[in-house]
């Protein structure tokens, strides 16, 4: 059954998906390219009235 | 690739949500569903018979694993408080489960026995009659209620779909054996056995006209955890 | 924005936003919410005084149980986590509902008549007996076709919007629509006896069914009352302080490392039982590991406020939001604990399991959605503020006390049933029968019920608070604080 090899092969590496998941989600967030655009994503939630005013 | 992607496109989101959601799932479930590998082979299992599965659909009915668990766990105190410890096999013909995650009242996997039949029925009609200091609701209602299982036989054809052997025969007589397990003497009894080893016959509620709700509720409790023959039992063939 | 904020929800801004269905899903909550506490003050006097159980079928612990569990989590919980998921997306976004009134009509009617027709069962006696999936099969395929129509309106606003970010609320969010809908799907897995009968039977048997249910129950949790949650307080408390969270790029990490590790920490609700070994110790590794996570998200919250303190002196809107997120992260902390096996082992099937949920029920999902409704109700119905901020500060603190008491008790009731259950005598013997533990049990079941009914108070002082806000009266109180009624109802200065 495929879905077994699927399931034992996901068993034995979590922590390498895990790592990978990880690192890569760090890498994403904390590139300081990155740094301007999330600052200013941070802001959306005041946007709307912004625009109201 | 980059995260932006994420960000910005709703269904790549989903996907990766899905898929990130997926691998615990996939680890944990999958080899469950693959039974051999988690469920020992031991003697004397065999499924409900018609007047325990109807006990034991009131008893899901009730909602007593709000309560009671049914699962004894492998500790010195567990043991001699409640008998050996559960074991997968145990459960395999229930759908669903009553495990339970809370001891309220004492633990029920190997209640089976342990009480007659006449103190199931004073404590289920008014526990505090038997027990002073319970706090479990009475449930007189049962002894008063017919217990009206007259579509056993397609109860059994679809447990049957869903993976417990009943046989062609056990569905056929389902409610013969019914009526012999709580009838006593009346009906068919050897056959009854013959179909469901170790089943108990009696007339369980101390009210022989007619068969109750109350007659299956105790049916069900007094096989609970008796059907594994633990003479021909091995520590080691426990899958832990 | 000071000048912008002051104006009434419907004219703001260039969007007219469907607005109609978050208000029926807040007057839902608040509704579902005191029905859910009555019936948790119910049950806790039921085990404090069993004649409470009146020996009728239709008023017994086991009937009622799924009443309460099922009211506050899916029916108060759900409502206000739908209402508020509705509001957030379209704000946002900036863009009306996908499906306009309709659909999110729809929604609304749908869950609703899901939560009557579950509760009617229960009472009735029709329920699977899985803890948290009680309800039979057509009410599950009634509830599937709902959260399909829920995610078609989410997904659909989402893909209209007019900011090119998706903000981070919603990620938590659309985790949660997701998830909840695989989950639903394949813990309620039942082959139905008849088409006109209630009764079925699950696809699963014995362990396969257990690991499947606290797969589902755990992240139930994981995913309902917390990835869920966490979306409101990623909008509610940067808008309350008025200041963005703390850190954006924190909120990113804490979002894909939480529902990665979440959906594995289901098998430590079946420590020492038939499930096998490598699961459960899987199942505990992940359990410890989101302690990490579930931290820094608490971490991201609270420090929102950093150089803004003073706000939560003025601002008991902002105090029950902040406190939330105190309290998730003291459950959050018990919870890896108490996966721990040899805890496990002395904490399973005992109290300390009720009070340890209640800690994250009362104390965090409870007081964020306390806090939104503070926030929301007088946006929603136009209003300029609160009726009354005092009355915020009454609630804030017997509903504070209520969980004191209540989680206190349980985990002394649940410390010593524990250890009585194991406790030995000087001959060997075992030195407690287990209705002497039960005995036991009494006073700290009285008390557990006097913090449940202090919890009920604070929430009735709030209706009363909620419901002279929509009528637009405001009581005449003196100043709060320095800055009071402004910025405890998000008025700006």
């Amino acid at each position: 059954m495929d879905l077994t090899a699927l399931a034992e092969a996901a068993r034995s590496a979590w922590v390498v998906w895990l790592m990978v998941l990880f690192l890569g989600v760090v890498f994403w967030a904390f590139r300081p390219k990155n740094r301007q655009r999330f600052e200013d994503d941070a802001r959306i939630p005041f946007r709307d009235e912004e625009n109201g005013g | 690739m980059s995260h932006e992607k994420f960000e910005t496109n709703v269904i790549i989101l989903i996907i990766g949500i899905l898929i990130t959601i997926s691998i615990g799932g996939l680890v944990q479930l999958v080899p469950l569903y693959t039974m051999e590998q988690t469920i020992e082979e031991v003697d004397g299992m065999r499924p409900y018979s018609p007047l325990e599965l109807a006990g034991r659909n009131i008893y899901v009915r009730e909602g007593c694993y709000t309560c009671h668990s049914q699962q004894v766990r492998p500790f010195r105190d567990e043991a001699e408080r409640y008998g050996h410890y559960s074991l997968a096999a145990e459960s395999m013909y229930d759908h669903p489960f009553q495990w339970g995650s809370k001891r309220t009242g004492p633990d029920l996997a190997r209640v089976g026995g342990k009480y007659s039949n006449d103190w199931h029925v004073a404590h289920m009609i008014d526990p505090r009659s038997v027990v002073p200091e319970s706090i479990m609701p009475g449930y007189p209602f049962l002894a008063e209620k017919d217990l009206g299982f007259d579509d056993a036989a397609d109860h059994l054809g679809t447990l049957r779909v869903v993976g417990v052997p009943y046989t062609d025969d056990q569905i056929a007589n389902a409610a013969a054996d019914l009526a012999a397990q709580a009838n006593g003497e009346e009906g068919d009894t050897d056959a009854l056995l013959a179909r469901y080893p170790k089943a108990v016959v009696g007339d369980f509620d101390g009210d022989p006209a007619r068969v109750t709700e109350l007659d299956a509720m105790i049916a069900y409790l007094q096989m609970l955890g008796t059907l594994v023959d633990f003479t021909t039992f091995k520590p080691e063939m426990a899958q832990r | 924005m000071s000048a912008a904020t002051a104006a009434p929800a419907g004219a703001r801004g260039p969007v007219a936003y469907n607005d109609g269905v978050v208000r029926n899903f807040m007057i839902a909550a608040i509704f579902w919410g005191v029905v859910g506490f009555l019936a948790g003050v119910v049950i806790a006097l039921q085990l404090a005084f069993p004649v409470l159980n009146l020996d009728l079928e239709w008023t017994t612990f086991g009937r009622l149980r799924p009443v309460h569990t099922s009211a506050v989590i899916f029916a108060f919980g759900g409502s206000a986590l739908i209402g508020a998921s509705l509001y957030i997306v379209q704000r946002t976004c900036r863009t009306p509902l996908f499906g306009g009134e309709f659909l999110g009509g729809f929604v609304f009617w749908g869950y609703q008549i899901f939560i009557v027709l579950a509760a009617l069962g229960y009472v009735l006696g029709v329920t699977q007996s899985k803890e948290y999936a009680e309800p039979e099969w057509y009410v599950d395929l009634w509830l599937t076709i709902v959260w399909v129509v829920y995610l078609v309106v989410f997904t659909g606003t989402l893909m209209k919007r007019k900011e090119p970010h998706i903000y981070v609320a919603n990620w938590f969010l659309l985790s949660f629509i997701v998830t909840v809908a695989m989950l639903h799907i394949v813990n309620n897995l039942t082959i139905p006896v008849s088409l006109t009968g209630a009764k079925s039977y699950i696809v699963w048997s014995g362990v396969q069914d257990a690991m499947t249910q606290w797969w589902y129950a755990h992240n139930a949790v994981g995913f309902f009352l917390t990835a869920g949650f966490l979306g409101m307080m990623y909008y509610y408390i940067p808008k309350q302080a008025e200041r963005p969270v703390y850190s954006y790029r924190l909120s990113i990490v804490h979002f894909w490392t939480l529902i990665f590790m979440y959906i594995w920490a289901g098998p430590h609700h079946l420590h020492y039982t038939a499930l096998p070994d490598w699961a459960q110790t899987l199942g505990m590794t992940f359990s410890v590991m989101l302690w990490m996570p579930s931290w820094g998200g608490m971490i991201n919250g609270i420090m929102t406020l950093s150089g803004a303190w003073d706000k939560l002196r003025t601002d008991p809107v902002l105090r029950f939001m902040v406190t939330s997120v105190a309290f998730y992260g003291m459950s959050t902390f018990e919870g890896p604990m108490m996966s721990v096996k040899a805890v496990n082992s002395l904490s399973h099937y005992t109290d300390w399991t009720i009070g340890h949920v209640h800690s994250g029920a009362l104390g965090w999902v409870a007081f964020v959605t306390f806090g939104c409704f503070y926030f929301m109700v007088p946006k929603l119905w136009n209003r300029e503020r609160l009726y009354s901020m005092q009355l915020v500060t009454w609630h804030f603190w017997i509903g504070t006390l209520g969980i004191v008491l209540y989680i206190t008790a349980m985990w002394i009731s649940g410390i010593m049933q524990g250890l009585m259950w194991r406790a030995y005598d000087s001959l060997g013997f075992l030195q407690y029968s287990f209705i002497e533990t039960v005995e036991a049990m009494h006073p700290y079941y009285v008390i557990r019920a006097i913090g449940g009914v202090m919890f009920l108070i604070g929430s009735l002082i709030m209706v009363y608070n909620l419901w002279k806000t929509a009528k637009g009266e405001l009581r005449t109180e003196p100043a709060y604080a320095e800055a009071p009624h402004a910025a405890a109802a998000g008025t700006g200065s």
